[in-house]
This record gives C-alpha cells, structure tokens and sequence, in this order.
C-alpha cells in the first residue's frame, strides 16, 4: 500500500519532459545500444588490440630504466590456457590474442553484469528504503518549488 | 600501470590488500542505496569496454606505451561506486590473463578502482562545479579528470613503492620517472574518455550518470525563482532585527516581483 503511494507521488513529481523521454525510449532501444556497444567491445578486443604497441608500458619501463623489473615474479596462473592474453594451442598469434580477447570481454561483461545485478537488486530493503529517502527528499523539494511557483500567479 | 607480484613486499601488499576490501565494500553498500534503473543498460557494457580499452596499448614517447585506465570514464558512465567495482571486476577478470599479481591484486584495485574510479570522480565533480552547467562541460571535466588521474594513479604507486618496495632506491628518482611518462599516458587517457564519452552522450544522454543533472533542468529554473519570491513576500512578516539585512536588497527584489503583477 505504501509502496504504490510512494510510486504515484513519484510519477507526479516527475518533470514532464522525463516523463517524455522516458515514455520515448522504449526497452527496444536499450538492446539496440548494448549490442551495439558489445560489438564495439568485441572489435576492439578481438580485432584492433592486434595492432596494440607492445613496447613495455609506463611502469614497465620505470621498472627496467631505474632497475627493479627483476623483482617481478611469476604471476600464478602463468601457466593458465589465457595467460598473456593469448590462448593456448593455437599457433596464429593475432588470432590467439583476439580469441583471448573476447573470451575477456564476455566474461568482464557476464561478471559486472551479475555483480551490477547482485548490487542493485539484492538489497531490497536498504534499496526501497533508500528510494523512499530519495522521493522524499523529491517531495520536500518540489514543495516549496511548486509554492513559489503558484505565488506570482496570485 | 598493472603492478606484478614481487615490487612491493608481502606485508605492502597485504595491507593495500585491506585497503582495497575495504573501499569496494563501501562502494557496494553506496552503490546498493542508489537508484540505479537508468543504469542498467550500461551495466555490463562499462567492464566490457575498459577491459576491452585496457589491452589496445598506444606509443607514447621513447619506447613506451600506455593503455587507458578507464576509471574517470566508468565513473561518469556509472558513477563513481558503480565504475569502482566495474574497475575491480576488470582488474580480478585481467588475473585470469596473468596480467597484474596475484598479490599485487589489492594494489592495483587500490590505484585503478579506488583512486582511479572514485578520485577521478572527485575530480570531475570538482571540475564541473568550476564550469558552466551544459552538456559540453561534461566533456570538459572528463577530461581534466582522466588526465589528473593517470599521475595520481602513478603516484599511488610511488607512495606504495616507498612503503614497501623490495629494491631501496633513491625515491625521487622513482617518482620523476613514473609522473613524468604518466602524464603523457594521461593526454591518450583523456582523450579515449573524451571521445567515449562523447559517442554515449550524443547516442543516449540519459545513460550517464555524470550528467544526470543536466536532465532534469526545468525544475531547476523553477527554484531559481524561488529567493525573490520569498525576499518579496517575507518582508513584512519578517522580525525587524532581519529586515535591515534585506531593506538594502529589497527594493530590486520588490521591483523583479512586482513586474508579472
């Protein structure tokens, strides 16, 4: 019951041209922009980095110019398929670090998608108690707003 | 920039290792207060694209090369509690490559997610309070943010170094070397932000986080109204120790708000 009350002092605390835009942009749009931003990232993985510079990078080359790049060790999963960003067993090298490629950026954009999920949806209580906090402060501020705005009138 | 195992001993290590709990476990609970519906689409796209970013390198001066950090450009696409995590996500991902130490992991989360996300935001926060309020000025301020980050992500490094480096050498040496080719990674940081952040402003505004108050703008002109109308009206019922302080303004106040009558 307070949930709904909540939801409807929202919507009439909405400015019009959100209620606009948002009426404007339908779920359709999000998949078009996410696909395409997906592609993007595949592209950018799985096909430019080919042409990345491998000179060493900032730290790197601190590292070796005022020498402690010996102190680096192993990285523990030295031995792992994707190590280096190229996966194992197969010999063409741009083909090798493109795959590795994509496989990264499905599993950056499958893990921050669950985590991204986890973090906003997982939370109901805080979450809703937080929202209602937040159309609060919405009611609070629009008061005296929608007030001044009445006075000249009269 | 991604710290491997062995430059910084173990107790360092360790230590940033809590650092860095600590700062995405407030990031969480932030990020978990927020109203983040607006968001959602970006989501997954935000780690996707950094890691993507993170691995096409570009030259920068005398056989060296950068790559972007992309924490200024989460932030200001998810903001700042969001694009931390998105950062700390990518860098844990990145271990799957045997890029950046195992133990080194608090450390790089320490300069990429916590100063890099929620200090570039700072940052562009800070700069957008000093620029006009338009779309343009978050272009502006992503990219005086991204540049700063990048030296302060370095300088992270430096103090990270003094305090536990496995090699003693002479500090400022270390410190000359890594602002100095950082600040040039920083001009190819703030460009690839600029650009990316360009190409999502102009597609879907309504997605970034970091010109959320540039949608709701009406209401803001509504507000701005508001000191005059209440210097007119509360005049006469104000107590006469205040009404000194306003006479001096009042009388263009009354002016502005006796026009529309």
């Amino acid at each position: 019951m307070t949930r709904s009350a909540a939801a409807d002092a929202t919507s009439s605390t909405l400015t019009e041209p959100t209620v606009r835009r948002v009426a404007a942009r339908p779920e359709r749009h999000n998949k078009v922009f996410v696909g395409l931003g997906l592609f993007v990232a595949f592209v950018l993985a799985g096909f430019v980095s080919g042409f990345a510079s491998s000179s060493p990078d900032g730290l790197e080359k601190v590292a070796a110019d005022k020498g402690f790049i010996y102190q680096e060790k192993d990285h523990s999963f030295a031995d792992w398929p994707l190590a280096g960003y190229a996966v194992s067993g197969i010999d063409n090298e741009r083909l090798a670090g493109g795959l590795a490629g994509v496989i990264g950026v499905s599993i950056a954009f499958v893990v921050f998608g669950a985590v991204f999920w986890g973090v906003t949806r997982l939370r109901p209580r805080s979450a809703s108690a937080a929202s209602e906090r937040d159309q609060a402060a919405e009611r609070t501020g629009a008061g005296p707003g929608a007030g001044a705005g009445g006075a000249p009138l009269a | 920039m991604h710290i491997p195992d062995g430059f910084i001993d173990a107790s360092t290590s360790a230590a940033f290792g809590v650092v860095a709990v600590a700062g995405i476990g407030y990031a969480v609970k932030r990020a978990g207060e927020e109203n983040t519906d607006q968001l959602t689409p970006l989501a997954g796209l935000v780690a996707a694209f950094v890691f993507a970013a993170q691995m096409l390198n570009f030259p920068v001066a005398m056989g060296t090369s950068g790559h972007l950090l992309g924490g200024t450009l989460a932030a200001v696409l998810v903001g700042p509690w969001l694009g931390a995590i998105a950062l700390a996500v990518v860098l844990g991902v990145q271990s799957l490559f045997a890029d950046g130490g195992l133990t080194a992991l608090g450390l790089n989360i320490t300069n990429m997610a916590l100063v890099g996300a929620m200090g570039g935001y700072g940052l562009f926060t800070l700069a957008r309070r000093l620029l006009p309020r338009r779309a343009s000025s978050v272009i502006a301020a992503s990219v005086i943010a991204a540049f700063v980050t990048v030296p302060l992500a370095a300088g992270a490094f430096v103090v990270e170094f003094a305090v536990g480096g496995t090699v003693d050498l002479p500090l400022d040496g270390v410190a000359g070397a890594m602002l100095g080719v950082h600040c040039l990674i920083g001009i190819g940081e703030a460009a690839i932000t600029a650009a990316t952040l360009s190409l999502v402003l102009n597609t879907r505004p309504d997605l970034v986080y970091g010109a959320r108050d540039l949608l709701g703008k009406q209401e803001l002109t509504v507000r701005r109204r508001e000191p005059a109308v209440v210097g007119a009206t509360g005049l006469s019922g104000r107590p006469p120790a205040l009404a000194p302080a306003g006479a001096d303004g009042s009388s263009d106040r009354i002016g502005d708000g006796s026009n529309p009558s």
